[in-house]
């Protein structure tokens, strides 16, 4: 279905591959990082998928009633869910490929440890749990029209002024994963950014569960 | 027993003597509040197997609400809700569900959703089977979103039927059909009927509860306000002149 949607495909690959490629070329000159904007960028892809995504499709899918209609199949909540953070975790490994392979063509070097790969790949997956939990809160909650609007506007608000791309206290989830991906470039581990990623998604994912209605 | 409504306790009498078939589905003194509102009122009905079953009722009635309670979306705050012998939500294998608004992806193509519904039951009927039955060649590789509300129910009714329920709920099946897909569409669901599946069936269309159905539960409110067999409903009066005494706006 994502692959039918304009709008979804924009956010998911057009956006973040257009900002690595400008960022790359012209972003010296404006005094981004080569060494670190690129995780930025993963960082702005995963916020894409597992935010605005989930947070658009799951509105419609309930506006539309295909919740209520899966749900009344051999398909359990719980199985609906897993199959949600699944496919977001897959196309945030699609995303994370294409966007290394194509800074990697443009001279990315990071600096490569463990610990900082480790902290990446944590750090992917927790923020995963948290946008997708904001998402699953915005369109379990809200009518698909607002939460269209919103989510959208969130998104820019995000990537704008949220910490993605540009370095800023480790407070929000967005920034907590701008963060820690620009230190895993840089070899390094980001303790304090994972705690504080993980608060956020147990909390965004308990409200999530909590207030989430499948029917409109 | 003779022909019944509410009595003075709010329940309600009925028309027929108690269904004797096994019974597919009960909703037993079911309450349900939404936004601070009684959507359901103690609402008790059954429907047996082998058997098509009318919940009648004016919009807001509780309908969808209790077609939602039968699914376990929703869970009743009193009351008890019995689906094919186990709780709701349970026994979904054992289900199908047309429900009243799209149920679909708006991109999908008709021929792709049959597909992927067959793919999570053991034992699905073959999509070309309800394909042929329900006249949909022509719609598979059509968007959803491009095709007409009364092919959109047609696929719809095919998705509900694919997984070989024992018990089908209707939503306002036929809504939006020209008379061809209506007639195909009731000539289906009479199929049902002989292979021994239940079907549930809310339909604002009186005819179509006539002709279709065997025993009619109409509800005002919330809550059943009067039941029994068609034959016995109608016996002085039309389904519609009977609907209208015993719901809202009846002079």
């Amino acid at each position: 279905m994502l692959l039918r949607n304009g709008e979804q495909l924009l956010l998911t690959f057009a956006i973040p591959l257009g900002l690595l490629v400008g960022g790359l070329i012209w972003g010296a000159g404006f005094g981004l990082d080569p060494v670190t904007f690129p995780a930025s960028v993963v960082a702005v892809a995963t916020w894409s998928t597992a935010f605005t995504a989930i947070a658009v499709g799951t509105g419609f899918e309930r506006r539309y009633g295909v919740l209520e209609r899966l749900v009344a199949t051999p398909l359990t909540r719980a199985d609906l869910i897993a199959g949600k953070a699944l496919a977001a975790c897959a196309l945030v490994a699609i995303q994370a490929v294409l966007l290394i392979a194509a800074a990697t063509g443009l001279g990315w070097r990071p600096v490569w440890s463990l610990a900082g790969a480790s902290s990446a790949a944590l750090g992917t997956l927790l923020g995963i749990a948290a946008f997708a939990g904001l998402g699953l809160l915005l369109a379990g909650t809200l009518k698909a029209e607002v939460t269209l609007a919103l989510a959208n506007l969130v998104y820019l608000a995000g990537l704008t002024l949220g910490g993605l791309l540009l370095d800023q206290a480790p407070v929000l989830p967005t920034a907590a994963l701008g963060s820690l991906m620009r230190e895993a470039a840089n070899g390094a581990a980001a303790p304090l950014a994972l705690l504080i990623l993980a608060a956020w998604a147990a909390a965004l994912t308990l409200l999530a569960r909590r207030y989430f209605r499948w029917t409109s | 027993m003779a022909l019944g409504s509410r009595d003075e306790t709010g329940r309600t009498a009925s028309y027929a003597d108690p269904v004797t078939s096994a019974l597919a589905l009960e909703l037993n003194e079911v309450t349900v509040s939404l936004g601070g509102r009684h959507v359901l009122d103690r609402l008790t009905f059954s429907a047996a197997t082998g058997e098509i079953t009318a919940l009648l009722g004016p919009n807001g009635a509780g309908k969808t609400t209790a077609v939602r309670c039968v699914t376990g979306m929703l869970a009743p705050e009193s009351g008890t809700v019995r689906v094919l012998g186990g709780l709701p939500g349970r026994t979904n294998q054992r289900l199908g569900l047309m429900p009243q608004s799209v149920g679909a992806w708006s991109a999908v193509r008709p021929g792709e959703l049959l597909r992927y519904l067959a793919s999570l039951y053991p034992n699905p009927r073959p999509v070309g089977e309800l394909v042929s039955a329900l006249a949909l060649a022509p719609l598979l590789d059509r968007p959803y979103r491009r095709l007409s509300g009364g092919e959109q129910q047609a696929v719809n009714l095919a998705g509900a039927l694919i997984g070989r329920p024992e018990l089908v709920l209707l939503d306002e099946p036929t809504a939006g059909m020209d008379p061809h897909a209506r007639r195909r569409t009731w000539d289906v669901i009479g199929g049902l009927r002989a292979d021994g599946v239940a079907v549930l069936l809310t339909t604002h269309d009186m005819d179509e509860a006539a002709r279709l159905a065997d025993r009619v539960w109409i509800m005002d409110a919330g809550r059943v306000s009067v039941s029994g067999t068609v034959a016995e409903l109608t016996a002085d009066a039309s389904l519609e002149d009977v609907f209208l005494r015993h719901t809202g706006g009846a002079a």
